[in-house]
């Protein structure tokens, strides 16, 4: 007996699925919750052999190993709980970190650490961050796999406590709602209203705790459409692209206040990622 | 004296912007801007500037997503109204099977997409139009029998064109970019869009 | 060198349960890139799991099959503690064998 995932033929299928029911059906609130239901159970059959599993495992074996012209591994990072905690880390970020007098997210944090444990140079660490195929694997993607799934379950808990992070929060607020580019776009312009959708796809209402909570806690995702694993790095970076936006710089301040914004709006919700999106 | 009424009125401009917004709020707003300014980097054709607000642009987002006060969103409506240019030809309804092709287009003005075109409206992204097109998103009101609900006429047909041409002209803070104003569509592009919703023979008035 | 595969053996009842996950491109052939020339095909044409010196699966794949695919599989006579070992081999000659105890 056997059974082969085949995550795009699956694809194919569902969305033939959905719009065979859309074709039957008038485009009626019906024939929406259908294709809705459809697109659930395709996520769920996805949910065994997610394969962001791979990028756990080669994450935790980056975290382990020797690297750069130290030589250290990245057993004795902080990330926020004290050195070497990666249990529960994730779930209290982005936060306020002294030695750097700066607050990160954990991205930003495990560039810090391969400068500072690895001697890697800062450009170095930060050359890579969103993977292609074989030729071009991100290591950071692989990292930050293996360190968010092991926040799975935990309840997120990100503090407003120092001056800064109440700060960054702030400005987050801000720029969600900073409009501009040839097309006068924001994120609260597909982010701002409840049971939205741009063509199929639906998008989580970011202004309330719920729609906060769902969508941050379910990042990264291994994306199937990509075959590849994406960080809240990628999805905001490629969320102002889409936004005609020039580019957003890979662990920039606004890429952590924007963070900091949505990951304090989800708190009090189990964090529940890597997860499967399409 | 000269130099007192000056301070007078640098007095009564600070008393001014201070009951407009809390100081602090105010500081934020500027922390933000600054903070955008240092976090993007030019890429392709998306240059910085597109990161420099107009004064919709800015007073939209102070409103954070909310309507903005009623003389602030006559301010902007008047203003936009302003920008409008219709066809000096006076044709207003173009070719709706091009139409049809611009609201599905999707490409246009991202820095991953080539500055020589095609520059689409996306129009389906937000919007149902064709019954055909099943695959629309509902960001934006249906506009299924735009023309056959509304009516076929010069008013309706210059207020289509009008809505695409600058949204913000008719409603302050609209989701909808403003397609001739900001240069996204061609004037030929937005007599074709407006014939999808106009056109008695479109799909859209079936 | 590819990566090594995630692999789950447990039994249950007089079942082994195996699920693995590979990782591999899988390029089906049909892809152009950017400049549009087509990607070369790629993909893992052979899968054989083996269980105290038998072969308990062997299986032919085509490039039809996903990118980093999965396979879940059921095969009675395994005990706890035992070895599980699959190997696969691609149409580049790239081969990968990695093993698991079953718990």
């Amino acid at each position: 007996m056997m059974h082969i995932d085949r995550g795009l033929g699956a694809g194919r299928r569902a969305a033939a699925l959905a719009i065979a029911v859309a074709l039957v059906a008038a485009p009626t609130a019906l024939a929406q919750s259908s294709a809705a239901e459809g697109i659930a159970k395709y996520r769920e059959a996805l949910q065994d052999g997610n394969p962001a599993e791979l990028w756990e495992a080669r994450g935790e074996g980056l975290w382990k190993e020797p690297r750069g012209p130290a030589k250290a591994s990245l057993e004795q990072c902080d990330l926020g709980l004290g050195a070497g905690v990666v249990k529960g880390a994730y779930a209290q970020l982005p936060k306020y970190f002294a030695d750097a007098d700066r607050v990160m997210d954990l991205e930003t944090r495990l560039v810090w650490c391969m400068v500072k444990l690895q001697g890697t140079s800062d450009a170095d660490a930060r050359k890579n961050p969103f993977g292609n195929g074989t030729d071009r694997k991100s290591n950071i993607e692989a990292l930050v796999a293996y360190i968010t799934s092991e926040s799975r379950g935990v309840k997120m808990n990100v503090s407003l406590a120092h001056p800064k992070e109440a700060q960054m929060y702030k400005v987050g607020d801000k720029i969600f709602y900073f409009r501009g580019g040839p097309h006068d776009f924001g994120c609260v312009t597909c982010h701002g209203a409840d049971n939205q959708r741009i063509r199929l796809q639906d998008l989580p209402n970011l202004t309330k705790v719920e729609g906060a909570q769902k969508a941050y806690t379910t990042w990264p995702a291994y994306r199937v459409s990509q075959g590849e694993l994406r960080t809240f790095q990628w999805r905001l970076n490629d969320c102002f692209r889409q936004q005609r936006f020039p580019e957003l710089e890979f662990g920039s301040d606004a890429s952590i206040a924007l963070t900091m914004f949505l990951a304090k709006n989800a708190n009090g919700a189990a964090f529940d990622a890597p997860a499967i999106k399409r | 004296m000269t130099a007192r009424r000056i301070l007078f009125a640098a007095l009564f401009a600070a008393i001014l912007v201070g009951c407009a917004t809390s100081p602090s709020d105010d500081r934020i707003s500027v922390d933000a801007s600054t903070m955008l300014k240092s976090s993007f980097k030019a890429r392709g054709q998306a240059g910085l500037d597109r990161l420099d607000q107009d004064d919709t642009q800015r007073l939209c987002s102070e409103a954070a997503g909310k309507t903005p006060p009623r003389e602030v969103a006559e301010r902007i409506e008047k203003q936009n109204l302003a920008t409008i240019q219709y066809p000096a030809d006076g044709k207003l309804v173009g070719d709706w099977k091009n139409g049809e092709k611009i609201a599905q287009e999707g490409r246009g003005k991202q820095y991953s997409d080539d500055p020589a075109g095609p520059v689409g409206g996306n129009c389906y992204a937000c919007h149902q139009l064709a019954p055909q097109e099943v695959a629309y998103g509902t960001i934006g009101p249906s506009l299924y029998r735009f023309g056959k609900l509304r009516g076929y006429g010069i008013e309706m047909q210059r207020y289509a064109y009008g809505k695409i041409f600058n949204s913000e002209a008719f409603a302050a803070c609209s989701t909808m970019p403003r397609f001739g104003h900001n240069g996204i569509l061609s004037e030929q592009q937005i007599k074709d869009v407006t014939a999808l919703l106009m056109d008695p023979a479109s799909p859209v008035n079936q | 060198m590819a990566d090594p595969m995630k692999i789950r053996a447990s039994l249950v009842g007089d079942t082994t349960e195996v699920k693995v996950l590979m990782s591999h491109e899988m390029e089906t052939g049909q892809r152009k890139d950017a400049q549009g020339v087509v990607i070369p095909a790629w993909f893992i044409q052979t899968v054989t799991v083996t269980h105290g010196g038998k072969t308990v699966l062997a299986a032919q794949w085509g490039p039809a099959v996903s990118k980093n695919p999965f396979v879940s599989f059921k095969f009675k006579g395994g005990a706890k503690g035992d070895k599980v070992t699959i190997a696969w081999a691609d149409n580049r000659g790239d081969k990968r064998t990695d093993e698991a105890t079953i718990a």
